[in-house]
């Protein structure tokens, strides 16, 4: 190397490339080391601040580990009783059309007690963002089996697997609303890698953005890992998550622009 | 050829050493420090900063947002 650069040149203003986004707070997250809450959280702001819409967006938090959301992002949000975001945000976005209204929740939330409210809000074509962590546990309570947990599945309530005879099949939330004639955008991806964060962090633009155009719910769903719930280290749960969780809950696009992927 | 140097600061304090840093880097340049913060993680630091691109990918999945990255071009 014919300059010899040390660190000192190198952190500069001028050479700064990447920081935490102003629209989070400084507080530290209280999520578990490596959980995919932390990151979702982080690309949800940084759109928030690419867009330049932080006075004007509205997010609904949910009730999981996620409840706390509203301490970490500087922006408006409205606390939501279990399972009802969908709701709450219907009636936010219908009182304040121009605002950007958002739901944060996780499949104990949105797939359990909210499927309800999540199913008549896709169906009646809401315009707002619904992003949905999918970590296949009740994560905030110890573990527990969620509608979400895999076949065969441990979990505290399922100590030798989901038996799906008994217990009944996973539920697929992402693929059963896109069913619905009200759901314009539906997507699912992950956040474990860096070119699977970049892919979420366009598809949660894009759910932003579908808002102006008032055609219908975007919802994006996030496979995220729960290492506490999983028993596992944050790597190690990646990993079981990529072998397990990608087979039943594949990434990719499954609704665009209202129309079906792969069908016409 | 223009080449990247880079450089990253990790916020010793906020980092919980769930290591996924150390697998997203291309180039091995993060470890986990052998000492721990006041809240016991073992925190990220630059082991082999020489080799460090700047390409961001350590600051993109971090959960915790702790890692703020800087680029500078050199003529090698």
């Amino acid at each position: 190397m014919v300059e010899n650069t040390g660190i000192s040149d190198i952190v500069k203003d001028e050479n700064l490339v990447y920081q935490k986004t102003k629209v989070l707070t400084d507080k530290v997250m209280h999520y578990c080391p490596g959980c995919g809450h932390g990151t979702a959280h982080r690309l949800i702001a940084e759109v928030i601040e690419e867009m330049d819409i932080q006075a004007g967006t509205i997010g609904v938090t949910p009730v999981g580990c996620a409840v706390l959301m509203y301490n970490y992002l500087d922006i408006d949000m409205q606390e939501a009783a279990h399972g009802r975001a969908p709701a709450v945000a219907t009636a936010i976005k219908r009182l304040m059309p121009d605002k950007y209204v958002f739901t944060y929740q996780g499949d104990g939330d949105l797939a359990a007690i909210g499927t309800a409210e999540t199913i008549h809000a896709c169906n009646r074509g809401e315009n707002i963002a619904v992003f949905f962590i999918n970590n296949g546990i009740y994560g905030m309570t110890g573990g527990q089996m969620a509608p979400t947990t895999l076949s065969g599945m441990k979990s505290s309530t399922s100590p030798y697997g989901r038996d799906v005879q008994m217990m009944g099949n996973p539920l697929k939330m992402t693929e059963l609303v896109a069913q619905l004639p009200g759901t314009w955008y539906v997507t699912r991806q992950a956040v474990h890698t860096p070119a699977s964060v970049r892919k979420a962090k366009k598809a949660i633009r894009q759910a932003f953005e579908n808002q102006k155009l008032k055609k219908g719910l975007s919802l994006v769903e996030i496979v995220s890992n729960c290492n506490s719930g999983w028993k596992m280290s944050p790597v190690e749960a990646n990993k079981w998550m990529v072998e397990n969780m990608f087979p039943f809950y594949p990434p990719g696009d499954i609704k665009l622009e209202g129309k079906m992927v792969g069908k016409e | 050829m223009a080449k990247s140097k880079g450089s990253i600061i990790v916020d010793k304090e906020r980092c919980k050493g769930c290591e996924i840093c150390v697998l997203a880097c291309p180039t091995g340049v993060i470890s986990l420090a052998r000492e721990v913060n006041s809240k016991g993680y073992h925190f990220a630091y630059m082991e082999n900063p020489e080799a460090c691109t700047g390409c961001t990918n350590c600051a993109v999945v971090c959960p915790d947002g702790v890692i703020t990255v800087y680029r500078k071009k050199v003529n090698a």
